[in-house]
């Protein structure tokens, strides 16, 4: 088993007739996901050949799901365009939307959001600007590199793609249940808290480990939350100790504004709830992989 | 993106709220032409992205043209925390009986938005949250239904305006939030948001930050950028659409992913407390599938910062392959050459991830002397460390 994504996953792509939704559509399906179609009003009624697998165009996320029972949507349409695929996710209660788009602006997100606020949050929704989740050795939705690692007992949480990539092959040997790249903006749909629950109510995930980054107080609430709720051990890293105030790292969330937002502040917060957090990925690693032989 | 004073207050003028009227001037002459055409009294006030201006000397008063030029040359040119004064608003001023504050901002943790709005303006409201935090109203704003004249009257009934402001309180407020969405703003804030003595309310300061994300429905806001305080690394990396910031160390940084890069810069950090306290020079993503192209370009912008005394490629291959990214680094050093420049500095790169066996392969095929391959991350940013310490 694994978290918010399995084997038995059906996986439509909105955007899978772009450069990108092709090229990652075709490395989706190689990693073994369940693609069961894709979306492209303007094309809805042909098909797409993905090296023998072909794969039909809907003009909608609910017509796609009525026909195939998809209930994951993976969506790589550009920026402009984000908020209407997202809503139309919405409005069709797929269970599962992952937004790779980097680039979305803040108020489009915001009121996505709000909209599946008020819809009864019947749609999880993973980023924007993330590079999916995987489930090694069940499935794949989004951009994370299928042959980094196995499946395995940890559980990975992080707001930085490549980062993600870097833990998952330092602990590769001992694999992961799933891996979740919950993005890098000032408002992301699923939150480090939204996994940890997850993870901490998966049979198959015995520890997990949460990345972080500067900027917001995400971090802080996680360690809150991990006070309270959860009895899994955790490791954490969190990047950006030596940014300077005031300056976008790379993630449009990222930066640390007046005192709020600073490594050092999430990293004593993570720290004073029990969790070990390492000063460098690799140190971070080792950190997880005495954990795993003590136990 | 931060916005200056008087760009707000233009920003806010465009929307139709209340502002006082003035001009931007870089020039005591300019600043004779706007206190001449405004007429009477003038406040000038310095323009910096940094808080305590007038503490330091930078807001004053002027009583005609001649006094306008010469307060005009007193500020410009003055250096507010850091912060050399390029550019002075001048406005007319304003018989002021009450201030308040009003803002709407991001909020994160809720994702959604948030107004800010207190009786207890003109001073920092954070301070007024924590002495009198029952004076500070915060009311989440839904995305989708935003500031209508009800919600407005809500706040403005909570955060207790006296009676007879209310009404243009409201008016602001609601104006303020079309402004806010209009504009893909992440903040306005309004400190002081103030009446006069006539009781008519206006808009005193302007503190608004954009969305740069959204910039490709809002093209008038590139003006904005401010050339002058923009560093030339920075620039020259924006036209090659690199995402480059200039830090100031001695370790040049290239690596893929935001995450990576800001990880990279702290094991640069750490290392160099070690090796000379040297410290990374620069935050350069070149992003996932980055080209040979790109990474020519990267190095080159990276190379041509002369406090760089080594460079450090950090590259994970997921998407992007290694031995791509070898190719690139071998060509981009080919292609700097070929253009004429002489690059000395050594370079330490490790690759690992998709296709690293391969990358390695080519770089230690290049068999270039400047080429040092160190295979984890944190024995390549003590290397890069180390090497930086002796060329300084």
């Amino acid at each position: 088993m694994a978290i918010w994504l399995t084997k038995d996953s059906k996986v439509i792509v909105q955007g899978m007739t772009g450069s990108e939704g092709s090229k990652h559509t075709r490395r989706m399906l190689a990693a073994g996901t369940t693609i069961v179609g894709g979306v492209n009003p303007r094309k809805a009624g042909t098909t797409v050949d993905f090296d023998g697998t072909e794969l039909p165009v809907f003009a909608g996320v609910a017509d796609a799901m009525k026909d195939t029972g998809a209930d994951v949507t993976v969506i790589f349409v550009p920026p402009q365009f984000t908020k209407a695929a997202v809503m139309e996710a919405i409005d069709a209660e797929i269970p599962l939307a992952v937004v790779i788009t980097e680039g979305v602006p803040v108020h489009d997100t915001a009121a996505f959001w709000a909209h599946n606020v008020a819809k009864g949050e019947r749609t999880r929704i993973i980023g924007p600007n993330c590079p999916g989740i995987a489930s090694p050795g069940a499935s794949n939705a989004g951009i994370i590199p299928a042959d980094i690692t196995g499946t395995g007992r940890i559980g990975l949480v992080s707001k930085s793609g490549t980062l993600t990539y870097q833990m998952m092959y330092e602990l590769r040997d001992i694999g992961f249940s799933t891996c979740v790249g919950i993005g890098g903006d000032p408002i992301i749909g699923t939150t480090h808290i939204d996994a940890l629950a997850a993870f901490e109510a998966d049979p198959d995930t015995d520890a997990i480990v949460m990345i972080g980054e500067i900027g917001g107080d995400a971090e802080e609430r996680a360690a809150e939350f991990i006070k309270a709720n959860v009895s899994k051990p955790v490791v954490g890293y969190i990047a950006g100790f030596t940014a300077p105030p005031g300056k976008t790292m790379g993630h449009a969330g990222a930066i640390i504004s007046g005192s709020a937002g600073t490594a050092d502040a999430k990293k004593a917060a993570l720290e004073a709830v029990g969790v070990k957090v390492g000063k460098t990925p690799t140190e971070t690693a080792k950190l997880m992989r005495d954990l795993m032989s003590a136990s | 993106m931060d916005l200056y004073e008087y760009q707000g207050r233009d920003l806010f003028e465009r929307h139709g709220l209340p502002v006082l009227a003035g001009g931007v001037a870089t020039t005591p002459e300019e600043a004779r032409a706007i206190a001449e055409r405004l007429g009477g009294r003038v406040v000038v006030k310095a323009q910096v992205k940094v808080g305590g201006r007038g503490k330091a000397g930078g807001v004053k008063l002027a009583e005609g043209a001649e006094e306008t030029v010469a307060r005009a040359s007193d500020i410009l040119g003055m250096d507010i925390k850091g912060h050399t004064v390029h550019k002075i608003m001048i406005t007319v001023t304003a018989d002021v009986a009450d201030e308040y504050y009003f803002s709407y901002l991001l909020d994160r943790a809720n994702r959604t938005f948030l107004c800010i709005a207190s009786v207890a303006g003109g001073m920092d409201i954070e301070q007024v949250a924590a002495e009198a935090p029952d004076k500070v109203v915060k009311a989440p704003i839904d995305a989708v239904e935003g500031v209508d004249e009800a919600k407005a009257r809500e706040i403005v009934e909570a955060a207790g305006f006296p009676a007879e402001v209310a009404d243009q309180v409201v008016e602001v407020a609601v104006g303020l939030w079309r402004a806010f969405v209009a504009e893909d703003a992440t903040l306005v804030e309004v400190n002081p948001l103030a009446t006069t003595a006539e009781g008519k309310l206006l808009l005193l300061d302007a503190k608004v930050s954009l969305d740069e994300n959204a910039g490709f429905r809002h093209p008038d806001h590139e003006a904005l950028v401010d050339q002058a305080t923009v560093d030339p690394l920075e620039q020259a990396a924006k036209e090659k659409d690199l995402n480059y910031v200039k830090l100031d160390g001695e370790v040049g940084i290239i690596g893929n992913g935001a995450g990576l890069v800001m990880s990279t810069l702290d094991v640069v950090a750490y290392a160099g407390e070690r090796h000379g306290n040297v410290k990374p020079a620069n935050f350069l993503d070149i992003g996932g599938g980055a080209s040979a192209a790109v990474m020519a370009n990267g190095l080159e912008i990276v190379l041509s910062d002369p406090s760089v005394k080594s460079v450090f490629v950090n590259v994970f291959g997921g998407i992007t392959a290694c031995d791509a990214v070898a190719n690139g680094i071998v060509q981009a050093l080919g292609l700097l050459e070929q253009r004429g420049e002489q690059v000395t500095k050594p370079l330490v790169v490790r690759l690992d991830g998709n296709n690293a066996e391969a990358g390695r392969a080519i770089l230690d095929g290049a068999n270039n002397p400047l080429i040092e391959r160190v295979d984890t991350m944190d024995g390549a940013a003590e290397r890069a460390a180390e090497l930086a310490a002796a060329g300084v």
